[in-house]
């Protein structure tokens, strides 16, 4: 048997670390979709009337998608289809009305946070990252509020940013990602329950990383988060989410829309370590991801970057992209993705060129195991007034299994003769050189792919704050545990 | 047909007439050839029938930068053949690339022209010959071959050109023929009748350890509007070496949609090089089938547009089988308002082993209301394989364009050798001196009367 | 150290070594010479556990045990070393981070705790003088971008930290220059014990100018034709090798 074969096993059964469930009693819409559902969910919230009509016009356009059965076909995934009519999509621990402070959150739900290591009480919280913890459909607690407020740095529950800055949110709600974008986006809209909201005042610069961590705990609930975060002119923030679910046997939905805007000289780093139950070793169950996250970058020398690990959903479906509209902003985006058992991932960037000199940067790793499938889909569009911009693709896949499959289907429209732009990519499993090589000095077959592995990813891992990278290390690298080695 | 639907596209869109040119060709022309193939022609009829032309600009995917509206809509009448026609010697040289010496079939506006043709001094172990004729006197041997490689059950445009298919040429090359110099198989559309579609059906098979060159080229005669819809198919012998350069010149008014379909063979080297020197509307699909173990194939392409010219090149090369390789280069200079799009895809089937795949796209833009699209994608089912992509657009390199000033050149002359430069990759991959060096004059002259119209601007 | 007994390997189906013997104690250095395909590269894969490189019959055994039974990460923890002709690309791993983990890996097995990575990093930069690098070197990625000297001097860097019992050093002087060969020939010398032993794999002689063998063997055709003192050497320089083709030939016909 050749190296490659005694190293890269079938992925055997990869235990899921936050498979467990609160037991927690919960306050859930009734099953299905209609107007009223709307309704419900926004007379809970007490929201605005032009919230509610955003809502309706969404549920409408979505209800029109959906018999024209004009669903996105054109990614590379494969799932039965899914009866909108069958989903919960509203579901939150019951407590009390208001909670004046973290003493007031149920014991139940702090332990779940601590469980997944977020810690949300005072003593324990972490240094320097304030985090909105998001339990099903709401916020159930922020850390550092007050801290925060300090700076002006309006950051906590989206909800709350409606009843407390209503007009940045009807400024800036579907300023980037329209309810019109693509059915999922129309979905979200009508239906969204929770997310972050963050607003940077102008010349701030954010002294806290902020967190949200996703958690979806109730059955049969789709989750349909929507976050927000707005960089006024100057300022700068560094923001992360994670996520995670318990094993179910059913497939949940996760519709999230992410909106971020930067104005003159803003910027705004976006981080994500995605790791939602990705199904079991059959492919049963797991989350189905499908989430739209967009950046415009309105001003001038303005810059936006996204940074992704995915290892987790049973399908990802996402494309966090940026609008490049001021002269001399940037966008980028780096992704590391970990396609093993059955689960498929369709994921990419798209970057549009608008104003003058600008300049983006795609590096997308793409990593399939077991029976994997993972695609890179990207789009680099310049636009004929886009002069002197500049892209730079790169997008590379790693192969560690004779089943599973990596593609990649980079699109490149330019209209600007001025532009310069360069696309790469390289497909290829771990060599059996460099395998020798790595035993040759001592070190084990599981140990030169756990190297070499982080090696392919290291460009997009130096992007993540420096505890993340480790956090992202450790999942990336318990992910592959029984895959190789 | 569907007409239910609602969708604007299709009130304009001439499917029927097709069908009505179809009866009455099935009844009148070609009533000589076998059974099989009208029977073929049947089939490939109701295909398109089911098919349509590819005018959706939703959903359709590989069509996406390409909008053949105006193919659909216009109606087009089968042309009559100009057989008879004569040309002078400046002509012949002109579409011979200055080697009236090479053997060449000919046909004018889709039919077999003998006077200007010469096959009397064909390679040894070289056969060419006039499909139609073909069809009489070798008729099993064909039906062997034609529609074999060809999907028409998929792709309208083969359904049509299968629906019509009657003359082109058959091109054999023995087991262990050695030829050195090239066949010209000249596909030469007058443009005296306006509106006129042909349907040139080429099948070339190599025998077993042999090596030829073939030069499909389209050449036109005047500036008219005309619909050539070519298919052709390569059957390769085992250990066999076939360089195909296909060169397309037709005039700037013309709709060209070409289909190649190449089955590749064990230790078989398939190099082709696909050259769009003219056109108004332009589509080449190049699809090889890497089926057998140790195969290879080098595609090379260079498209020069200017004006509102659009040359779309689709080329899929299918591994199915391991110890494939396959290299892919194709290169556009776009001026005017032109529009560029190339669409690779590199497939490596579930199981198969040991690929090395590289594709490349770059273009280069001369004008700022040029636009080029592309898209190198892959789609890899197997994990032993090494595959790389790359794709780059972009305008000249100012610092190369400064160093060629500073040693005394002007700025004209400077573009010009840039410019030229940019092509030499893939005009020196045309293995055959005497053609490479025809092609370098070509579109040398080419960029050279853009820079002069550049200049007047 | 090495005892190899009528080692016979192949690379597919095709064989290539035919029954070679070779013992090498503490202290020895050994220079195997020979032409183009005579099986050079083939015994210092076979001995270091290529997978591509198949022993079909013989014995190898180092220190007493079966080196052939051996995964390739044990034969380098049980103190056997290879220097690359070609050494391997590995992206985004760097020097440094290399070094550390074959270096706690060979600790481990040998129940010594493993040392932490500032302690290392003072232990690789007290190596880096005996091939004349400087620390930048350890840390870039692995053989990633480096100079054909830059290979060959990490890849005796590396011999340097892990303190291997036996270096094959294979073809270690090709595509160097005077100057780089000079270098990584003196650090060889300095890593020369009387508790170690080396195996040099070598087409040229060039390299014995710096590193005087104990024993030179000329293997052609998969065997050894011919085993002699560093004066063979000189005189394959000036003569080549075809007074050991015609022995090889004599051999097979024997055979």
């Amino acid at each position: 048997m050749s190296t490659g074969n005694r190293a890269v096993k079938e992925l055997a059964s990869q235990s899921y670390q936050y498979g467990w469930v609160t037991p927690i009693e919960s306050d859930t819409a009734p099953r299905g979709l209609n107007e009223d559902t709307i309704r419900w969910i926004s007379a809970k919230k007490n929201e605005p009337e032009f919230l509610l009509e955003w809502r309706l016009k969404a549920y409408r356009h979505f209800m029109t998608l959906l018999q024209k059965e004009q669903l996105p076909e054109w990614a590379n995934v494969h799932y039965p289809s899914i009866d909108f009519q069958d989903i919960i999509y509203y579901s939150a621990p019951k407590t009390k009305e208001k909670l004046n402070s973290l003493e007031e959150v149920d014991p139940e739900l702090l332990k779940t946070y601590e469980k997944l290591g977020i810690p949300l009480g005072e003593q324990k919280r972490l240094a320097g990252v304030a985090v909105d913890a998001i339990f099903d459909s709401v916020s159930i607690a922020t850390t550092f509020k007050e801290e925060l407020a300090k700076y002006g740095v309006i950051f906590g529950s989206f909800s709350e940013a409606v009843q407390n800055h209503p007009e940045l949110v009807e400024k800036y709600l579907g300023s980037v990602v329209p309810y019109t974008d693509n059915f999922y986006a129309a979905l979200n809209a009508a239906v969204f329950s929770d997310g972050s909201f963050c607003y940077v005042p102008k010349g701030v610069r954010c002294p806290f990383e902020l967190t949200t961590y996703f958690r979806i705990n109730a059955q049969s609930t789709g989750q349909f988060e929507r976050t927000l975060i707005v960089a006024d002119e100057g300022s700068y923030v560094s923001y992360l989410e994670g996520c995670s679910a318990p094993m179910r046997d059913e497939n949940q939905l996760h519709a999230a829309v992410v909106e971020l805007v930067t104005l003159d000289n803003a910027e705004i780093k976006y981080s994500t370590i995605q790791n939602w139950y990705p199904g079991d070793e059959e492919g049963k169950g797991g989350i189905y991801n499908f989430v739209t996250k967009r950046g415009k970058c309105a001003g001038a020398n303005s810059k936006i970057s996204w940074t992704q690990v995915e290892t987790g959903a049973a399908i990802t479906w996402k494309y966090p992209s940026v609008i490049l509209q001021g002269d001399n902003s940037v966008g980028e985006f780096y992704s590391v993705a970990l396609t093993k058992g059955y689960q498929q991932a369709d994921t990419g960037s798209k970057m549009t060129h608008m104003g003058k000199n600008t300049r983006s940067t795609i590096i997308a790793k793409t990593i399939s195991a077991g029976h994997g499938n993972g695609t890179y889909r990207g789009l680099v569009k310049v636009m004929p007034k886009a002069t002197n911009s500049w892209n730079f693709t790169q997008c590379d896949s790693l192969l560690l299994s004779n089943s599973c499959g990596a593609h990649t289907t980079p699109y490149v429209e330019v209209r600007n003769n001025s532009s310069h732009l360069e696309h790469e990519a390289f497909t290829s499993r771990v060599s059996e050189e460099q395998l020798f090589y790595c035993n040759q000095r001592g070190i084990s077959l599981e140990e030169a792919h756990r190297l070499i592995i982080n090696g392919f990813c290291k460009e997009v891992f130096k992007q993540l704050p420096f505890e993340f990278a480790v956090e992202a290390t450790r999942l990336l690298e318990a992910n592959l545990e029984g895959t190789v080695g | 047909m569907n007409v239910s639907t609602g969708m604007t596209h299709r009130t304009t869109v001439q499917e029927g007439k097709y069908l009505a040119a179809f009866d009455s060709f099935q009844r009148n022309g070609a009533v000589g050839d076998p059974e099989w193939i009208h029977q073929l022609r049947e089939a490939a009829i109701a295909r398109f029938n089911v098919l349509g032309f590819p005018v959706a600009r939703r959903g359709n995917e590989e069509w996406k930068y390409t909008d053949i509206r105006p193919i659909a809509a216009t109606n087009f009448q089968p042309a009559t053949g100009s057989a008879q026609l004569t040309l002078p010697p400046p002509d012949v040289d002109r579409l011979t690339f200055g080697n009236p010496g090479w053997s060449r079939i000919v046909f004018v506006d889709g039919v077999y022209s003998q006077e200007l043709s010469a096959l009397t001094s064909l390679p040894a172990g070289v056969s060419v010959v006039s499909l139609a004729q073909a069809l009489v006197t070798h008729g099993d041997m064909i039906k062997q071959h034609m529609a074999r490689y060809a999907p028409y059950e998929s792709e309208a445009f083969t359904a049509l050109n299968t629906a019509f298919a009657h003359d082109g040429a058959l091109v054999q090359i023995a087991d262990g023929a050695i030829a050195e110099e090239p066949v010209h198989l000249l596909f030469l559309t007058t443009g005296r009748q306006q509106d006129t579609v042909t349907y040139p059906r080429v099948l070339i098979l190599t025998g077993k350890d042999s090596k030829a060159t073939v030069i499909e080229s389209y050449g036109s005669l005047d500036e008219g509007r005309y619909f050539t819809n070519a298919v052709t198919e390569v059957r390769m012998g085992s250990g066999s070496v076939l360089n195909y350069y296909k060169v397309q010149r037709q005039s700037q008014q013309a709709f060209h949609v070409s289909n190649t379909n190449v089955s590749n063979a064990s230790g078989a080297s398939f190099n082709s090089v696909n050259l769009d020197l003219g056109g108004g509307l332009v589509r080449n699909n190049l699809n090889v089938l890497m089926g057998e173990e140790g195969c290879s194939c080098v595609l090379n392409g260079l498209y020069l547009l200017n004006g509102t010219q659009h040359v779309d090149n689709q080329v899929i090369i299918d591994h199915t089988s391991s110890y494939t390789t396959a290299s892919e280069l194709y290169k556009g200079i776009l001026d005017g308002k032109s529009h560029s799009v190339f669409h690779g895809s590199i497939i490596v089937r579930k199981g198969i082993q040991k690929v090395n795949a590289n594709q490349v796209d770059k273009n280069l833009l001369l004008s700022d209301q040029a636009e080029a699209d592309t898209k190198p994608a892959f789609w890899i089912y197997s994990d032993d394989v090494k595959c790389g992509h790359g794709a780059a657009c972009g305008q000249m390199d100012e610092n190369a364009l400064f160093y060629l000033k500073s040693r005394g050149m002007d700025d004209k002359l400077a573009r010009r050798v840039l410019t030229r430069a940019f092509a030499t990759q893939v005009i020196d991959s045309i293995g055959n001196g005497a053609f490479r060096a025809a092609v370098g004059q070509i579109v040398e002259n080419k960029l050279e009367e853009w820079l002069e119209a550049g200049e007047s601007r | 150290m090495l005892e190899v007994i009528d080692l016979h390997a192949s690379i597919g189906d095709v064989p290539i070594l035919k029954g070679v013997n070779l013992r090498v104690n503490a202290g020895e250095v050994h220079a195997i010479m020979g032409p183009n395909g005579s099986g050079k590269s083939t015994l210092a894969y076979v001995l270091a556990g290529h997978p591509s490189y198949k022993a079909t019959s013989g014995r190898a055994l180092f220190e007493g045990q079966n080196l052939l039974a051996m995964l390739p990460e044990n034969r380098a923890r049980a103190g056997l070393f290879l220097s690359f002709q070609h050494p391997v690309e590995v992206p985004g791993v760097r020097f440094d981070e290399f070094m550390r983990a074959g270096f706690n890996a060979l600790r481990k097995s040998r129940g010594v705790p493993e040392m932490g990575v500032l302690d290392f990093n003072k232990h690789l930069a007290s190596k880096l003088g005996i091939v004349g690098m400087d620390a930048t070197f350890t840390r870039r990625y692995v053989n990633e971008g480096f100079s054909g000297g830059e290979k060959k001097r990490g890849e005796i860097l590396q011999m340097a930290i892990l303190d291997p019992k036996l270096a094959i050093l294979d073809e270690t002087d090709s595509g160097l220059d005077v100057d780089a060969l000079r270098e990584v020939a003196q650090g060889i010398n300095k890593l020369r014990r009387a508790d170690n032993a080396i195996l040099l794999v070598t087409h040229y002689q060039r390299i014995l100018s710096y590193v005087t063998p104990d024993v030179v063997h000329v293997l052609i055709g998969g065997r050894i034709v011919k085993s002699g003192g560093k004066e063979m050497a000189l005189e394959i320089e000036t003569e080549g090798y075809d007074k050991y083709e015609d022995m090889a030939k004599a051999l097979r016909a024997g055979a």
